[in-house]
């Protein structure tokens, strides 16, 4: 059966025995797929009078948007924040690994480092699409140097930054360019940030607030300048205060500007933070969350002792710390294994169903699959 | 005419999804030769749709030969809407089928010349060798599709202002807000539908009783568009206990009498294993 030519050549497949994520529901519907988009069957069946050239069972399977993961620092042994040579080569093997955990996009995501590591590493990556052989890369995330020096958390002291220079010409001498660069995150009550946000948001690069003691006045003046994002909530910044409530504050804040959201990026590994507390801000702003790994070097890998960025970690069972001390410093967890700690620790209601990934899906093609 | 009474709703459904059915079954459409079947919407034909994509999907009965002219369409109202009939119609049928898109039209309600579109409408009806079998329900005002009280018996494929009868009974739809509503629709006339070999009609629940009861115990009357059918020579009703409460006890005890004498003679080709069912 056919698709209309006159529309389009390409292939339609259709997922059938399938629950798909739509309306923030599971809803018991067919999936059609043409050309690596995802077509209104209506439209299709009356406007073009087409219908599916391949049908795809799921035997029942859930179909999820494929995960997006924009704080991974790498993992399988592979360190974003090391200057390779071949960075390429490093970011292309951990895509094609997190396919087995559902994520289909990710942000390479480099700790505070020195210039020259920026300088190497920045120009070797461009932002694509993912496919057979791997995760799609968004353009990095830059978690540093900008950031405070009380909440470094597992950052090297050495390489923390200011904008003594008054903003931006500090930002590009850090980074040297800002091209596939997707995010950065940084402290907003350093000096001169308000200029810094405002450029970077102006470029179309989100900025994110965190490892920071800003309190909630400062974050919220600096989402006023365009800052939407917020780096692993709860983690290296200010505790909430019910008389300041600091960056936390930001989720019931009056003074986020009109039609705009702050989004906040949560670890659900069961060990960055309480369950209770994933509770509370879930329910104070549910659509603002952010499922994120935050996953580092040792993802993947087995107990023991690894490198990130400039420093040493060391693992003990799910756990990843700065060697020699009780700092956490990134996590371990896959994201599907963070999605089902989410699912049980909160009261969503999801059908069935272990949450287990059986296949990834890009673009409508399958990249991989379990095998039995 | 035929007056089929079931117990309920639910049987009534599955009493008019075996007939249409059979009637496909027994016809053996083929790629010369089409089944033309008439299609009606709204929540009384709800249940047969459901039992016919059943019959579908354990593999006794394929839609591939089937061309399917529904009866109405609102006007202006977006395609996509989902109370448009196009919507309630990919919805609840096309979408579990495997009717060729080709084959299912439908009425469009945002074309710039509504009249060339219903006079190209009957015109499609006729080229595939007019409609075997049209289904059809009945408002409480006695209508068939928006043919509202006054409407011409011998009346064509057209416009038509919706009656206010119409336009509150479908308010449940558009959020119990009248002023949601579509005040105009596009509609296949009762001589189209009368046109047709074959005319079932599905009646279920006391809010239809008196409109039954005008249809076929009252003379032919364009005040009650459905009356017309008494001058088809094969109409069916089919109903629930519900909705003959307005009708005359002997009227009911004839029909309910008769059905149990015909009930293996109407499909011949068919095994008692069958019509016990």
């Amino acid at each position: 059966m056919p698709s209309n030519k006159s529309v389009s050549d390409a292939p339609i497949t259709q997922f059938i025995n399938c629950r798909i994520l739509r309306d923030h529901q599971l809803q018991r519907e067919d999936l059609w797929v043409r050309d690596g988009r995802i077509l209104d069957p209506e439209k299709l069946f009356f406007d073009e009078q087409g219908y599916a050239d391949k049908r795809v069972d799921c035997e029942g399977s859930i179909i999820a948007p494929g995960f997006i993961d924009v704080q991974i620092n790498g993992g399988y042994g592979i360190d974003f924040s090391q200057a390779s040579e071949d960075v390429v080569a490093g970011i292309s093997f951990v895509a094609k690994k997190i396919l087995e955990h559902g994520v289909t996009s990710f942000c390479p995501t480099l700790v505070t480092s020195p210039p020259a590591v920026y300088h190497k590493v920045l120009p070797q990556v461009k932002v694509h699409n993912g496919g057979a052989h791997g995760a799609g890369v968004l353009g990095f995330h830059l978690e540093g140097p900008f950031i405070s020096l009380e909440k470094k958390g597992a950052h090297p002291e050495q390489f923390l930054r200011t904008f003594r220079s008054g903003g931006i010409e500090d930002v590009m001498e850090a980074y040297g360019s800002l091209d596939n660069v997707a995010m950065v995150t940084l402290a907003p009550e350093l000096a001169s940030s308000q200029s810094v946000v405002r450029e970077l948001s102006k470029r179309g690069i989100t900025v994110s607030l965190g490892h920071s003691v800003a309190n909630l006045a400062q974050a919220e003046e600096a989402v006023k300048h365009g800052a939407s994002f917020i780096t692993h909530l709860f983690n290296a910044m200010l505790p909430f205060h019910h008389r300041d409530p600091g960056i936390v504050g930001l989720l019931t804040s009056d003074q986020v500007p009109a039609g705009r959201t702050v989004y906040y990026g949560m670890i659900a590994d069961g060990i960055h933070t309480n369950p209770a507390a994933l509770r509370i801000a879930h329910r104070a702003h549910p659509s603002g969350l952010v499922l994120v790994t935050d996953a580092i070097t040792a993802m993947g890998l087995p107990p023991g002792r690894h490198t990130l960025g400039q420093q040493v970690i060391e693992i003990q069972g799910l756990n990843a710390y700065v060697a020699g001390t009780t700092t956490l410093c990134g996590s371990i967890a896959t994201l599907d294994m963070c999605i089902r700690h989410f699912k049980q620790a909160s009261d969503l209601v999801l059908l069935d169903d272990g949450l287990n990934v059986s296949a990834t899906y890009i673009s409508g093609d399958e990249v991989w699959r379990r095998g039995p | 005419m035929r007056l089929v009474i079931l117990d309920e709703y639910d049987l009534a459904s599955e009493w008019a999804a075996k007939y249409i059915r059979n009637r496909i079954i027994q016809f053996q459409p083929c790629a010369e030769r089409y089944f033309t079947l008439g299609l009606p919407t709204g929540s009384t034909p709800y249940g047969c749709y459901q039992k016919l994509i059943e019959y579908y999907r354990s593999g006794d009965i394929s839609f591939k030969y089937v061309k399917t002219f529904n009866m109405d369409e609102y006007v202006g109202l977006p395609r996509a809407h989902p109370e448009s009939y196009h919507s309630y119609m990919w919805n609840n049928f096309f979408k579990h089928i495997d009717i060729d898109p080709a084959n299912a039209h439908i009425l469009d309600g945002n074309v710039e010349d509504l009249e060339a579109e219903c006079q190209a409408y009957e015109q499609k009806i006729a080229e595939a060798g007019g409609i075997e079998l049209f289904v059809g329900g009945i408002g409480p005002d006695g209508h068939i599709a928006f043919n509202e009280p006054g409407s011409s018996l011998v009346s064509r494929t057209r416009v038509k202002t919706l009656a206010k009868d119409t336009i509150v009974a479908n308010a449940r739809f558009f959020g119990n807000d009248l002023s949601k509503v579509p005040t105009m629709a596009l509609t296949v006339g009762v001589g189209t539908v009368m046109d047709a070999k074959e005319v079932m009609i599905l009646i279920t629940g006391a809010h239809k009783a008196f409109a039954l009861y005008k249809a076929i115990e009252e003379g032919v009357n364009h005040m009650w568009t459905v009356s017309a059918f008494q001058q088809h020579p094969r109409t069916i009703f089919v109903c629930d206990e519900d909705a003959t409460l307005e009708l005359r006890v002997k009227t009911v005890k004839y029909f309910k009498g008769n059905s149990n004498n015909i009930c293996c003679h109407c499909f011949l080709l068919w095994t008692s294993r069958n019509c016990s069912q």
